[in-house]
């Protein structure tokens, strides 16, 4: 069995493409805005070319799905300055260490003699953390309900292994109460959602029915392939035009109405729901996870004491616009000027599926092509 | 927000299984999915195996792509 | 030999250091030019104009699937003079050894480094080494630099790329970058890829001779990929290039790692590829040119240059999209998002 080949076939992509084309004709001269809530969305909607076959009334607006970019300035620092103890390792992944907090970046720690070290797997942590049981390991979880489960998994593997050295910054944050956040401010229009699909091989489909019964907007649980892009943005545009508000699954290959029941209960065992901070968002109630009261001693937070300034923002930097959809990358004057992928200034131009840096990566600022 | 990519089980040996990505392998972890078999099918994140392939669904899904080519106006 | 591991006393210049060179460096290194082991190399006067290049080696580990530091060492410097249509001819070494590095290392390199030379066509002509404390170094870093000559009347560079020419490459993307990369601690990725680390100046001759005054410009994508390549060659011509992915060769095992990583294979480095620019009208000579030689076996059309004032390089991907191609920014490193 291919598992990705066919969804990436021109022979499947074109009567899709067709019938996006027909759609949005049928709803001209409506601008139709979609949002595409994760960041890998995002990204892929680049680098397969979708985005350069969407019609010309159908918006793309990028979401707040991307880890690295929603983590807030006071999470960032708290990493850094955990990294910066004496006796510390900090493991994380690859997404984190150029993105930079109030002062400084994991990268720079790393530079002035931090040990930070980036894996594939949290699991590669608590290797590091039997391997030399004298240095505290400190893992940085940071990601949405995909993420989590997996840091959850491993959290419980060290209890199972009663490792004394291994502890976990958890930063991570919940999609739901976002995409509630962000309807109830009221401050973007949104006609309907593509929803994270890795995020819902965990959640399943069920968790964002309040998008249909409170708000009234449709959406549609799409993949990363080529089709799979296109029928979430032709999933949405139906529901627009029949004026239908369900959520619709179309990434029914791997996520189950229910979604992964074990993932859910190996979360539920590690993590309960807390308020979390969101760039760009404040605080967003239950959006957050910490560790259940059995498991605090694993909480790097709860180990160590960090004394640390209070954040700052870069002024001028829209990224907090930026994730709720509100502006698009180029409309920062930051923007491609004094903060590029070298030498980024927000998290949105740093992470590879930020929204920023893959505006700029893939040149959606610089002169159409005619 | 989270790369995952489609591989199948090459062993199992307990949480700890071997996923094949066409020529590229790598050790997982399947706290998230114990019921795993060699042979399937399934989604790797971060180190871990996050859902299995429903083979069945994907076939659907992608008759029902071929379907919509066949009817498509010329 | 009488030490097992290289010491700083191998660094003296003292006779220890001459053991290291008459007992591990010399016997593979039959030049006659080498031979006096005086302080330079007198070179005889060559005839057209003269290549001058240099790079350093700092790759780790120091032995990969497909090569080691040697072999790359004298790839890297010899391409580097190829694709500028140069014929390489001299070459000096320069080795800077860790305290500590197992002699029998030193010497799988060395013997790796004269059989590339040789079939790259290559002398070794003069050379250097020092010892540096434990920790200094990271086991063995080389400098290689070598001289080449072009012919009269061959002009080849990024001014001659013109609207029209077609983008060859000679073969699939991103191997040694991949074979490096999965070799690295704490990212366990178990690859069937191979580096593609390879001297290119015969395949270079090869299309200088089928291509003639149709071959416009040469790159060897290494750091960066085909990515920079073509974009930065494309920069100093100021035109604009159109690729189809499609056309575009990537072995499995490769494509498959690139996607666990979340790599772009066109960012990817390569060490035994080259990208072209020619005239349309030899590109079918070119290719089959490149075609004919082992390294060049899978080689493809690629792109085209466009009629187009963005001065952008653009991906046609498979599905009739496009995207833009970029610079990649920074160091590659694996990513969950």
């Amino acid at each position: 069995m291919h598992l990705t080949e066919p969804f990436g076939d021109r022979a499947l992509t074109q009567p899709l493409v067709e019938r996006m084309m027909s759609l949005a004709e049928r709803l001209s001269p409506r601008q139709v805005r979609l949002m595409e809530v994760c960041g890998s969305h995002t990204m892929s909607f680049f680098r397969t070319g979708v985005r350069s076959l969407l019609p010309d009334n159908v918006t793309l607006l990028s979401g707040p799905g991307c880890p690295v970019c929603v983590t807030p300035n006071r999470e960032l620092d708290q990493m850094i300055a955990l990294a910066s103890l004496p006796n510390v390792t900090v493991a994380t992944f690859g997404d984190m260490l150029r993105v930079p907090g109030s002062r400084s970046s994991l990268v720079q720690a790393r530079t002035s003699g931090a040990d930070v070290r980036v894996v594939y797997s949290p699991m590669d942590a608590l290797t590091f953390a039997e391997a030399d049981p004298s240095r505290e390991v400190v893992f940085l979880g940071v990601g949405f309900e995909t993420t989590a489960p997996t840091v959850a998994a491993t959290v419980l593997e060290a209890a199972r292994r009663d490792l004394r050295n291994f502890s976990v910054l958890v930063a991570h944050k919940l999609v739901p109460p976002a995409l509630r956040a962000l309807l109830t401010s009221g401050e973007v229009r949104i006609d309907a959602f593509i929803l994270p699909g890795h995020v819902s091989t965990i959640i399943g489909a069920q968790p964002y029915a309040f998008l249909e019964s409170e708000f009234g907007i449709p959406s549609v649980i799409a993949g990363f392939l080529p089709t799979d892009l296109l029928e979430g943005v032709v999933g949405c545009l139906e529901l627009v035009a029949y004026d239908q508000a369900e959520v619709r699954n179309r990434y029914a290959r791997f996520v189950r109405e229910r979604g992964n029941v074990a993932a859910k209960s190996v979360l539920e065992e590690t993590f309960e729901p807390c308020d979390a901070e969101w760039r760009g968002f404040g605080v967003i109630p239950e959006s957050g996870l910490r560790l259940r009261p059995h498991l605090r001693r694993f909480d790097a937070l709860e180990r160590f004491t960090l004394d640390l300034p209070e954040p700052r923002e870069v002024h001028g930097c829209l990224c907090g616009e930026v994730l709720k959809g509100m502006v698009s990358p180029d409309e920062c004057k930051l923007f491609g000027t004094a903060c590029s992928p070298e030498n980024p200034i927000g998290p949105c131009m740093v992470s590879s599926e930020g929204a920023c840096a893959a505006h700029y990566k893939y040149g959606a600022h610089r002169a159409v092509k005619v | 927000m989270c790369l995952a990519v489609p591989g199948k089980v090459l062993e199992k040996d307990g949480m700890d299984v071997t996923v094949d990505f066409g020529g590229t392998r790598r050790r997982a972890r399947a706290d998230l999915t114990p019921d795993i078999v060699v042979g399937e099918y399934a989604l790797v994140h971060a180190g871990f195996v996050i859902q299995k392939l429903d083979a069945a669904e994907a076939e659907r899904t992608l008759e029902y792509l071929r379907e919509m080519g066949e009817h498509a106006p010329d | 030999m009488r030490n097992k591991t290289v010491t700083t006393a191998h660094g003296s210049g003292g006779k220890a250091s001459r053991e290291l060179l008459e007992s591990v460096f010399l016997p593979h290194l039959p030049s006659r030019l080498l031979a006096p082991l005086s302080d330079q190399a007198l070179l005889p006067r060559p005839e057209g104009r003269v290549a001058f290049t240099t790079d350093s080696f700092v790759v780790k580990p120091l032995f990969f699937p497909g090569g080691d530091i040697g072999k790359l060492a004298v790839c890297g410097t010899v391409n580097d003079l190829a694709v500028g249509g140069a014929v390489p001819n001299y070459l000096a070494c320069s080795f800077i050894l860790e305290e500590g590095l197992p002699v029998a290392d030193l010497q799988r390199v060395v013997r790796s480094l004269a059989e590339t030379a040789r079939e790259a066509g290559v002398e070794v002509v003069t050379g250097d080494t020092k010892v540096v404390e434990r920790g200094a170094a990271d086991g063995m870093f080389i400098t290689t630099t070598g001289l080449g000559v072009v012919p009269d009347g061959l002009d080849i560079g990024a001014h001659r790329i013109e609207v029209g020419d077609v983008l060859l490459l000679s073969g699939h993307l991103a191997d040694h970058g991949i074979t490096l990369f999965c070799l690295r601690e704490g990212i366990d990725l178990a690859s069937d890829a191979v580096s593609d680390c390879a001297p290119l100046g015969e395949l270079c001759s090869r299309l200088v001779s089928a291509a003639g005054d149709g071959l416009h410009a040469m790159r060897d994508p290494t750091r960066g990929g085909l990515a920079t390549a073509v974009v930065e060659m494309a920069n100093s011509a100021g035109v604009s290039v159109e690729m189809d992915e499609a056309a575009i060769p990537v072995r499995d095992a490769v494509r498959s790692a690139c996607e666990v990583l979340g790599f772009d294979p066109l960012t990817v480095a390569n060490e035994g590829k080259v990208v072209a620019f020619v005239s349309e009208d030899v590109a079918p000579a070119a290719l089959e040119a490149l075609r004919s030689h082992p390294l060049g076996r899978d080689a493809a059309v690629i792109g085209h240059v466009v009629p187009s004032l963005d001065g952008l390089v653009w991906l046609n991907t498979p599905i009739g999209g496009q995207r833009i191609v970029d610079l990649p920014a920074g160091e590659l490193l694996p990513r969950i998002c």
